[in-house]
């Protein structure tokens, strides 16, 4: 049976990257993609941090079309009625090229075109079914009745990675390591966002609440600013989803959170154009894949590459890097006529010299860290009700600013012995 | 504006044949949490008491794949929606 070098299973960022580099190589390769067009399938956030791959990339994000370059960090603590917001603008940021807003479906269409101009076959409308074998090695991937033969697979196809699977290297998905996003696309007009939120034109923000927007249960919300729209949404483990005794829908949490003040002033006179949803890999460094076989590399969210640091959420970048970091495998592997196990193992190798393995693992405490009702309930709550406090004038006689403080600290147990060991505990992170 | 709404907003290609098959002795038999009906953000899934089946309506199927991580007893199986089907995001 002929083969060609590579079948890459999902245009998404890691398999359109891995393409492109194997391509600069004058490797054969075929990407294929379930969807209509590469980043129909895809939901994210969505921001790309592009100083950690700048030099890995070279030209392939030449004239990429970002949305809006992120200069502004907000955090929000949602309380109960009330909520403190934390704003970071920084000149830094807005001289360099430090993170950008995309929407997929833009943005993977965009790269495969690049890839199709470089020769690059990448076939939309293909879902895969299975992996075909040769002694016990991944020989390529079939669809219905037709096979594609190649030296290897890059399974690239996603969280839910079945290739990963099939070729037994994904673990089981426990709920745990797993959270839902929801999100929706809301368009404003360009001057309104620049106006709303406080930037330039061609600027944006990266905005991320915690508390009240999943009712206490572990993840929060996001809003990222795009040219014409913004994406809005919510992330809850699906864990705590399961065991939560309030039994509120997933859905409706989104529509609970959009009903607050903070976020109604923002969206307000917003067009809702599309409503979507994706499981999000919250495992971190412990929730990762076996990352290779015989015959196969699993890159992106099909390996787990995802980091909630808590304070940003990052794996657009991820999978961009560990594609590129596979096609650097499976190039030297080709050199060396050896596609097995062992000549792909210098995959991991190559990714532990890189921030994704090295930032996932100096965070891998964070998912237990974070796993804490603290975080979503207790301190979105007490912040902002201090502040309420400290800011509230009427006929009575305001005591010292201090006493106020202190006494909100000790009775709402923001002294207590668990409060300040988590905070003791910061030093782990 | 109620989920069926936003759904409307999306862009689907519906297949005769769903994606999403349940096991409905498992559903019976072992299920008390029934964890499909509150962690999809479709509202899909829904409880037929006269019939004593569960119900998804696959067609407004977002792909996330919540489900069937949810799914402690395994009653799910899922798969994606052949090449062709299915959501298309025209944001994403």
């Amino acid at each position: 049976m002929d083969k060609i070098d590579v079948v890459i299973v999902g245009a998404g960022l890691s398999g359109l990257a891995c393409a492109y580099k194997l391509a600069e190589s004058d490797m054969q390769v075929i990407v294929v993609e379930r969807g209509d067009f590469p980043g129909s399938k895809n939901v994210s956030g969505g921001r790309l941090y592009t100083l950690p791959i700048r030099a890995m990339v070279g030209d392939m994000l030449k004239d990429a079309p970002f949305e809006r370059k992120i200069v502004r960090e907000r955090w929000s603590l949602l309380g109960d009625g009330n909520s403190v917001e934390v704003d970071l603008t920084s000149e830094k940021f807005r001289k360099e090229d430090h993170s950008f807003s995309i929407l997929r479906a833009t943005f993977d269409r965009w790269l495969a075109d690049r890839l199709m101009e470089k020769g690059v076959f990448v076939i939309p409308k293909y879902r895969v079914d299975d992996l075909l074998w040769e002694q016990g090695m991944v020989a390529g991937v079939k669809a219905g009745q037709e096979e594609i033969y190649a030296h290897v697979v890059v399974a690239a196809d996603g969280v839910l990675s079945f290739m990963g699977e099939k070729a037994g290297l994904k673990p089981k998905m426990f709920p745990h390591n797993y959270a839902l996003g929801i999100k929706e696309i809301i368009e404003l007009p360009q001057e309104k966002i620049d106006d709303r939120f406080n930037v330039e034109s061609g600027e944006g923000v990266a905005h991320l609440f915690l508390g009240d927007v999943t009712k206490g249960l572990f993840g929060g919300g996001f809003l990222y600013t795009n040219k014409k729209s913004v994406s809005l949404g919510i992330v809850v483990g699906i864990k705590a989803l399961m065991e939560s005794k309030q039994n509120i829908e997933a859905h409706a949490l989104m529509d609970m959170f959009k009903e607050r003040y903070e976020l109604k002033t923002l969206i307000r006179d917003g067009n809702l154009s599309e409503y979507s949803a994706h499981v999000i890999p919250e495992g971190g460094f412990g929730g990762i894949s076996k990352l290779y076989g015989n015959g196969i590399i699993l890159t992106g969210d099909a390996a787990g590459f995802a980091l909630n640091m808590g304070v940003t959420v990052r794996g657009m970048e991820f999978a961009i890097a560990s594609g590129i970091m596979a096609a650097e495998t499976i190039i030297q592997a080709k050199e060396a006529s050896d596609f097995s196990e062992k000549s792909l193992a210098s995959y991991e190798k190559k990714l532990k010299e890189t921030f994704v393995l090295k930032d996932l693992e100096t965070c891998k405490t964070m998912p237990a860290f974070l796993d804490n009702e603290s975080f979503f309930n207790f301190y979105p709550k007490c912040f902002p009700d201090l502040l309420e406090k400290v800011m509230w004038f009427d006929q009575m006689p305001k005591e010292g600013i201090g006493k106020t403080a202190w006494a909100h600290l000790k009775s709402s147990g923001m002294l207590n012995w668990k409060r300040l060991m988590e905070l003791y505990r910061i030093k782990n992170l | 504006m109620k989920v069926e709404e936003k759904l409307a907003l999306d862009a689907f290609k519906t297949d005769k044949e769903s994606h999403i098959t349940i096991n409905q002795e498992i559903c019976r038999a072992k299920c008390k949490e029934k964890n499909c009906i509150v962690v999809c953000p479709g509202h899909l899934y829904s409880y037929n008491e006269e019939n004593n089946e569960m119900v998804v309506e696959f067609a407004g199927c977002l792909e996330c794949g919540t489900c069937k991580i949810a799914c402690p007893e395994g009653a799910i199986t899922w798969v994606y929606p052949k090449g062709d089907f299915g959501v298309q995001y025209r944001y994403g």
